[in-house]
């Protein structure tokens, strides 16, 4: 028997957090002046930078551009002293190529690719420490990048991570702590406005029965998300915008 | 809110790794108090009704314990006279680091909520937690923990008073200053209300206060010393176990560097080094020219409460005695105890020690485990002790103490009552033998059960054939019943069918769990502990004759000569013809004026079990033998009226082979369904070298037993029959019985399939399938095969591979437990048969040692000790000689299995371990041998009056 429980008697995790509660997100946007959007955004420990360039004429090889939509081009990258190990990680390797495609999947759930026919949009994630939920964080810099952009969204991307702990109860947002203590980790990437689920992956088998109750939680996580960066963006607008008096007509509305 | 904390460790390649965590610090837990009014309110809080009365205190105060306490006194603690005690997560995680059977039993206490035991989480309390300092020891951190939690709650709740108890007088003075009530375990209990007998309970972590003598056993090596020395392979790490007859030996089970397990002898004092049957101990390996070889002697503790080690060293120096020359091939890899890495200290079952004082304040607790060391304990209630069956465990072993310290934790009854005898034996062997709960019982079908509509649907109904049951007398779980009948000329339809357990126990109930953590029904001589409630055990489920009863049914098509051309499965409805005995179906099957339908199906039967039998020998399945015997009581007094071996009929076969067959039948199907997650049954081969005394035994009676493959070692023990000694032949078969791996349940996905194989069965898959209502294994082989052929659902744990693993090693376990259990009691009762009789014995020699013969008594299947020489002496009459394993006197020879004529008494001085006394009657020897007992004694047990001791016992051998 592991001597750690994921979820204690009394109910709590490891960390301190009852089963349905997130980490502490923080995030920013406008972070750099080079890229045209730009945000940064740690879910607990687990800290990203997105970048998003764009939209912009298709560069190397105009095979590639669509006459009817934007190509959006995603990197994932973790930088070196991201995990406890220090590793050199090169670019492309296959576990970042998988999260890019999945990145591009997410997102493209999400932007209005039909406005910008003949471009592309690029996106460039690095992960600045890895905590476990790496790709739901990905996805969350991601949207907040391309709204500091100002390119048009259906709605807020989110992606959020969901557990199982004693093979019974749902917990949500899960850590690296918890991820290697055991236990099938549900990611779910959502458009929480309409609650559709854009991608979903699953990292080891548990019974069908307990599906619901841990794929509902990770859309509430979900939703939750979407609350707190939709806070950040308000107050971020509201920021640039009090230097133009913006936040005035904002208030009004 | 948050605070991180920041680990740095050092990974396996040597580099230092940065582990940062997240702490999240809340306000929302809730104090535990229930009138508390700044805490939000919640239901779940009780109010506290009791009232902890000590007299240093004039006040009702909430007791707060730090973590020493409570992994040394947990006897104490599950005493009812500590209520109001506040647990500090701090505390609870470090004694589950610890200790895991403290934390289990300290967690069975917080369930109780008449104990008032609260866990606040005090480390994620944002105003308790503390972050530690930079050079400051995890324990002073603990303690700084828990004195800052009782300071936030003397301000929290200001009207109430808290008081810590720890027996660390550093902490206690530190306590002291930030105004903390605070007292030792020892100064509290001595002042509470009612104290009485639970003095006795405490446990003296700083020794008993005698006075201090010389140390007498060498210090142990510190953690990190051993932790060291194994790394650098100077030492090993393994478990102890102690000899059964010589006190002053034991060994220790370590695993070499290449993984395979090697047994280190460890002898004397210095050797064994205070080490305790189970313990995890660091040993280290002398040179090869000092290792020795196994004693051969018997020796017995004969040690006093006060003794010293003289007659330690005296046993001692005899041991020592012909250790160089020992032949060098003996000698065996010897070591010596440096270290204890995790002692597996226990709650024991025994007596006190009758010798000496018994109005002193110190007693001798001699355990009923011969394995485990006499123990010291405290009590003021020693004239009553004696009298009774008591439970002790040990607290502490000093280096200057002979025997290791303990406490009394509370009595069973008086010595050799039955009924304290059946629950010595429970406990000892850790049977779950409580009432069934209120949970269980609510799960249980209400009365009158009946059959519905529903359930005829979803089952084939098999109510118009002949089906019959065979089972040992007074059986009342009857879980298997059989069908034959032709299809055609040349083909049968065999069916094997039963009970339908898993229709009753549904996943995940409390029944279910229960059930679970049971494993087994356990069967003593006169009590049988069931694993289900009665209801379904001998009602529902048991498949009673002329009632319709719920089945599982394996079906086959076979042919006359036993091939099986097709096997389907399916639940059903069945109502037996008839529930009848081993004897009774023989008598059917023989007798040839019986012609109807269940006569003619159990001929078939028994036809095709024997061409079955025969193809299953052929293939190397391997015939063993172990005594066993049934004990005949008196059903008014329930004692036992007479002991003997268990007579078998050919239908015990019959039975067994189509057990077998529906079981091999069923592994092959549920895995084919389930290849990670069958539950299975394996038989391991055991390692050549298990076969070493069966083989010498073998050679000196110029057999060649051949072990290379389980066909060989059948065939040699087939052919190795000496016409003027029959039971030779048996004796090898048990011998060969004792060489073998234990049989033990698995999931299928933890093993590679080449591991799958059993070997005693010689078949390549196998599960148990056929005795739901004694065995849990069945009940998830059901429930597998119920999923298979569509007749229900699957759920979470039955497709967990890891869940499952955990669930087959308490089964491994309670099976174990269970069957040493019933050879106890079979043991017992055969010791109170035995009382006030003499008699003489036809017997055979099971092996030969130094200074004592062993001997099998098959009528009795007892297996006793003849001393040839007083204990400690060389004998007067007989020379041992190590080589050809004999005993000589004079022209006369003692070989293995050479037969022999004993007389049998018992000796009832030792009241614990009551022993027989054999004395050797023939071969006769002048001086030594005693002249026949007149009368030739024959058993004349009235037999109207015998009464079958229990209702089954069925032989687990695969
Ligand atoms: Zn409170």
């Amino acid at each position: 028997m592991s001597r750690k429980e994921l979820l204690s008697k009394i109910g709590l995790r490891q960390d301190g957090r009852r089963a349905e509660e997130l980490r502490r997100i923080r995030c920013k946007l406008g972070v750099f002046t080079q890229p045209d959007g730009s945000a940064y955004l740690e879910q607990g420990l687990t800290k990203v930078l997105a970048a998003v360039y764009g939209p912009h004429q298709v560069r190397g090889g105009r095979s590639k551009a669509q006459h009817d939509a934007a190509i959006i081009n995603c990197q994932f990258s973790m930088a070196v002293f991201s995990t406890g190990e220090r590793k050199k990680r090169p670019r492309g390797d296959r576990k970042s190529t998988e999260i890019s495609i999945h990145l591009h999947q997410a997102l493209l759930a999400a932007v209005k690719v039909e406005l910008y026919p003949w471009s592309q949009i690029d996106v460039y994630v690095e992960v600045l420490h890895a905590d476990g939920g790496v790709f739901p964080a990905c996805v969350n810099a991601a949207t907040l990048a391309l709204i500091d952009a100002g390119i048009p969204l259906k709605e807020y991307v989110c992606a959020c991570t969901a557990s199982l702990a004693n093979n019974n109860v749902a917990m949500v947002d899960i850590s690296n702590q918890e991820e290697t203590l055991g236990g099938p980790v549900l990611t779910v990437v959502a458009l929480p406005m309409s609650a559709k689920i854009v991608h979903m992956e699953m990292s080891q088998r548990f019974h069908l029965d307990h599906l619901p109750k841990v794929l509902n939680l990770a859309l509430q996580g979900c939703k939750d998300i979407k609350a707190i960066l939709d806070d950040v963006v308000r107050q971020h607008v509201k920021d640039i915008g009090s230097s133009t008096g913006w936040s005035q007509t904002n208030r009004k509305q | 809110m948050l605070t991180t904390k920041i680990f740095i460790r050092k990974n396996r390649a040597g580099n230092f790794l940065k582990n940062i965590r997240e702490h999240y610090l809340r306000d929302d837990i809730h104090c535990g108090i229930s009138n508390c009014h700044d805490c939000p309110p919640n239901s779940n809080i009780s109010p506290a009704t009791h009232e902890n009365k000590c007299s240093l205190y004039n006040f009702n105060h909430y007791l707060v314990l730090d973590t020493n306490v409570i992994l040394h006194q947990m006897d104490l603690l599950e005493e009812d006279a500590m209520c109001n005690v506040i647990i500090l997560n701090t505390v609870l995680e470090e004694v589950k680091h610890r200790n895991l059977p403290i934390y289990k039993r300290l967690n069975n206490i917080m369930e109780n909520t008449d104990r008032n035991f609260y866990l606040f989480p005090n480390n994620f309390h944002i105003e308790c937690y503390i972050a530690q300092d930079k050079l400051e020891v995890i324990n002073d951190y603990n303690d700084r923990c828990i004195r800052r939690a009782c300071t936030w709650y003397m301000q929290h709740v200001p009207d109430a008073k808290f008081v810590l108890l720890t027996d660390d007088v550093a902490n206690r003075q530190l306590a002291a200053e930030e105004n903390i009530y605070c007292c030792s375990v020892e100064n509290y209990v001595a002042h509470l209300e009612n104290c009485g007998s639970l003095q006795d309970k405490l446990a003296h972590h700083d020794g008993h206060s005698i006075s201090k003598s010389d140390d007498i056993f060498p210090p142990h090596l510190t953690t990190l010393e051993i932790h060291k020395g194994i790394k650098e392979n100077k030492l090993y790490q393994g478990v102890y176990h102690a000899s059964r007859d010589n006190f002053l030996e034991g060994y220790v089970v370590v695993e070499e560097s290449d993984g395979t397990p090697m047994q280190i002898i460890v002898q004397g004092r210095v050797g064994q080094n205070r080490a305790v049957q189970g313990d995890v101990v660091a040993v280290e390996l002398f040179n090869v020219k000092e290792w020795t070889a196994p004693s051969d002697l018997v020796f017995e503790d004969e040690g006093l409460v006060e003794s010293g080690v003289d007659e330690v060293l005296r046993k001692e120096a005899e041991l020592n005695v012909g250790k160089g020359k020992k032949e060098a091939e003996d000698r065996k890899p010897t070591g010596r105890v440096v270290g204890v890495i995790r002692r597996k200290w226990r709650q024991y079952c025994g007596i006190l020690q009758q010798d000496g004082d018994a109005s002193g304040l110190y007693q001798l607790f001699v355990p009923a485990e011969k394995r485990v060391p006499k123990i010291r304990i405290q009590t003021r209630q020693g004239v009553f002790l004696r009298t009774q069956k008591i439970v002790v465990t040990i607290d502490l072993w000093p280096r200057h103490s002979r025997y290791p310290e303990g406490h009394f934790v509370r009595a069973l009854g008086a010595i050799g009552d039955q009924a304290t005898e059946n629950e010595v034996v429970l406990l000892e062997h850790e049977v779950p033998h409580n009432q069934f709960s209120e949970q269980v019982l609510k799960c249980l079908p209400k009365l009158p059960w009946i059959i519905t509509d529903a359930d005829v649907e979803a089952r084939v109904d098999l109510r118009d054939i002949d089906i019959c049951s065979v089972d040992p007398p007074g059986c009342t779980d009857i879980d298997d019943a059989l069908h034959c009948r032709p299809l055609t000329k040349d083909t049968f339809e065999v069916g094997v069918h039963i009970a339908d357990v898993s229709h009753f126990i549904r996943p995940g109930t409390a029944l279910d769990v229960e059930a679970a953590n049971r494993a087994t029904t356990v069967y003593l001589v006169n009590k049988r502990i069931d694993m289900v409630p009665e209801l379904l055990s001998s009602n529902l489920c048991s498949l009673r004759g002329g009632e319709e009863r719920f089945a599982f049914s394996c079906i086959w098509e076979i042919d006359k000569n036993a091939k099986i051309l097709n096997v389907r499965c399916h639940k059903s409805i069945i109502r037996s013809r008839k529930a009848m005995t081993y004897e009774e179906a023989q008598i059917t099957i023989d007798d040839k004026t019986k012609n109807d339908s269940i006569a003619i199906s159990l001929r078939n039967l028994n036809m095709l079990a024997k061409i079955l039998k025969r193809k299953r020998l052929e293939n190397g399945a391997l015939v063993l033998a172990s005594p066993e015997v049934k004990i005949h009581m008196d059903s008014e007094t329930m004692e036992p009226l007479d002991v003997e071996v268990k007579k078998l009929f050919e239908t015990n076969s019959m039975v067994e082979e189509f057990m077998l067959l529906a079981n091999i039948s069923v592994a092959e199907i549920i895995l084919e369904a389930f290849p990670d997650c069958a539950m299975l049954r394996r038989h391991p081969e055991p390692p050549v070298s298990n076969f070493d005394p069966l083989i010498k035994v073998g050679k000196n009676l110029g057999f060649d037993i051949k072990v290379d493959t389980g066909k060989h070692l059948a065939e040699s023990l087939d052919e190795a029959v000496n016409a003027n000694n029959p039971y030779i032949n048996t004796m090898l078969r048990i011998l060969a019985t004792r060489c073998m791996m234990q049989a033990v349940y698995f999931p299928s996905g933890i093993y590679e399939k080449s591991n799958f194989f059993h070997y005693g069965l010689a078949v390549p898959l196998y599960t148990h399938f056929t005795s739901p209502i004694r065995r849990y294994a069945d009940i998830i082989v059901h429930r597998l095969l119920a999923v298979t052929v569509g007749s229900d659902a699957t759920y979470p744990d039955l497709l967990d591979k890891q869940k499952s693993k955990l669930l087959c090693n308490n089964l491994n376990y309670r099976n174990r437990m269970a069957q040493y259990a019933g050879r106890a009691s079979v043991a017992f009762n055969t010791h109170l048969f035995f009382r006030n009789k003499v008699q003489d014995e036809e017997g055979y020699i099971l092996c030969i040692r130094k200074n004592a013969v062993q001997i099998l008594i098959p009528r009795y299947g007892l297996e006793c000790t003849l001393y040839l020489a007083e204990k400690g002496q060389s004998s007067a009459y007989f020379q041992y000689d190590v080589e050809e394993q004999t005993q000589k006197c004079g022209d006369i020879t003692l070989h293995a299995f050479d037969p022999v004529t004993v007389r049998l008494s018992l000796d009832s001085s030792n009241v614990q371990h009551e022993k027989f006394v054999l004395k050797l009657v023939h071969p006769y020897i002048e001086g030594f041998s005693l002249p026949p007992l007149n009368v030739p004694s024959k058993r004349k047990g009235d037999s109207k009056n015998k009464n079958k001791s229990h209702e089954k016992r069925k032989k687990q051998l695969h």
